[in-house]
């Protein structure tokens, strides 16, 4: 139905997108390390060398375990299966809150410590409005 | 084969149709506002700053989906050797690259409220401002290319290369750790947003898609005018 070329053409174009989602991939399997925006608390404790620089661990803020102080407050960031302590002072933003995702960005102290510079929080893929949360919760 | 798309009757079409496009726009887009800004519930977490989603997931999709189909066209045209392809790639690019604009700023304007921040180095957030140089790129080549055949060559290199940005847009948030919250409407399993939040969702996707119809056939007839104008450069 199709001329030669035109299906020449149409094999190139499938080829040269091949190559490149192959190259692609590659790439970001390599630079996985930063495409990440944070570590999970898991990920910190396999962590084998600490060092001074800046990262970001994220997961959930565990339920009770948030302990405002004067001018700092401590929490604790889980992904249920490790726990890391938390330490920070400064603004947190008004999503954050027991139970529900956060990232902190800041230094690692040793594997269980680490204080934060900045927090910020993680918001979950469920919009409901507050009637239907009220009944999902009376359930 | 592909009588329609010869070059008078399509004229006919993009001469006329505009101002249809326009009146369904300006109804879809109000019923669309009233929806998104008075009768949907606030969120039960984020209260009012949830309606900011109803200009900022759209015009998000708005975007990918007007990327795809430039380079399925660039490719088409490649392929088949039709200009015209290229011609209806081209402007379908300004509306998607306003959408693009758009999807990062009201994205900047919810992230402050909500995660504390305007603006963060993570995937779904950088892929999609890799997208916009895209879109700058492919309509600067078009700008700068004087030459016809050049121009075609360097403007499908530039959606080639694009293209592959795409589902890294859109599974960056299920690949990686990222800020951005994974997808919430999701056709194989169940969505995660309740449907009093997505019927305006739905009509300000159905505005914002008119608004790039009406934005591409303005474009598209200014290329058809063009081309009569010059008379060589013929489809």
């Amino acid at each position: 139905m199709y001329g030669r070329k035109v299906k020449l053409r149409f094999f190139f174009i499938l080829l040269v997108l091949s190559v490149l989602i192959l190259s692609v991939f590659l790439v970001l399997k390599s630079l996985e390390e930063n495409v990440v925006y944070f570590k999970s608390p898991s990920e910190v404790k396999m962590i084998k060398e600490l060092n001074d620089k800046k990262i970001r661990i994220g997961g959930m803020v565990k339920k009770e375990s948030v302990e405002m102080l004067k001018n700092e407050i401590n929490f604790i960031i889980t992904d249920l299966k490790n726990e890391i302590k938390v330490t920070y002072s400064g603004v947190i933003p008004n999503l954050f809150s027991e139970g529900k995702g956060v990232v902190a960005e800041g230094f690692l102290k040793d594997r269980n410590f680490f204080q934060a510079s900045k927090i910020l929080a993680k918001h979950d893929e469920n919009y409901m409005p507050p009637e239907v949360k009220a009944s999902l919760k009376e359930k | 084969m592909l009588k329609i798309f010869e070059p008078n009757r399509i004229f006919l079409i993009t001469s006329k149709a505009p101002k249809y496009v326009f009146a369904l726009f300006i109804l879809v887009l109000s019923v669309g506002l009233v929806e998104a800004l008075i009768l949907s519930p606030e969120d039960y977490k984020q209260s009012h700053s949830v309606r900011i989603m109803y200009v900022h997931v759209p015009s998000a999709w708005i975007s990918l989906g007007i990327f795809s189909s430039i380079t399925f066209l660039s490719l088409s045209g490649y392929i088949f050797k039709n200009k015209n392809f290229f011609l209806i790639a081209k402007s379908l690019a300004p509306s998607g690259l306003v959408f693009n604009i758009v999807a990062l700023v009201t994205g900047s304007i919810w992230g402050k409220p909500t995660w504390g921040t305007w603006w963060a180095w993570d995937a779904r957030i950088t892929s999609m401002l890799i997208l916009a140089i895209f879109y700058l790129l492919y309509l600067i080549a078009w700008r700068i290319y004087e030459d016809k055949d050049q121009v075609l060559k360097i403007t499908t290199l530039i959606t080639i290369l694009g293209i592959i940005n795409i589902p890294i847009i859109k599974y960056s948030v299920d690949w990686w750790n990222t800020l951005h919250q994974p997808a919430s409407i999701n056709i194989l399993s169940k969505s995660s947003i309740h449907s009093s939040m997505l019927l305006p969702l739905i009509i300000m996707t159905a505005a914002f898609a008119l608004f790039s119809l009406l934005i591409f056939l303005m474009k598209y007839n200014t290329e058809l005018i063009k081309l009569k104008n010059k008379g060589l450069d013929r489809l």
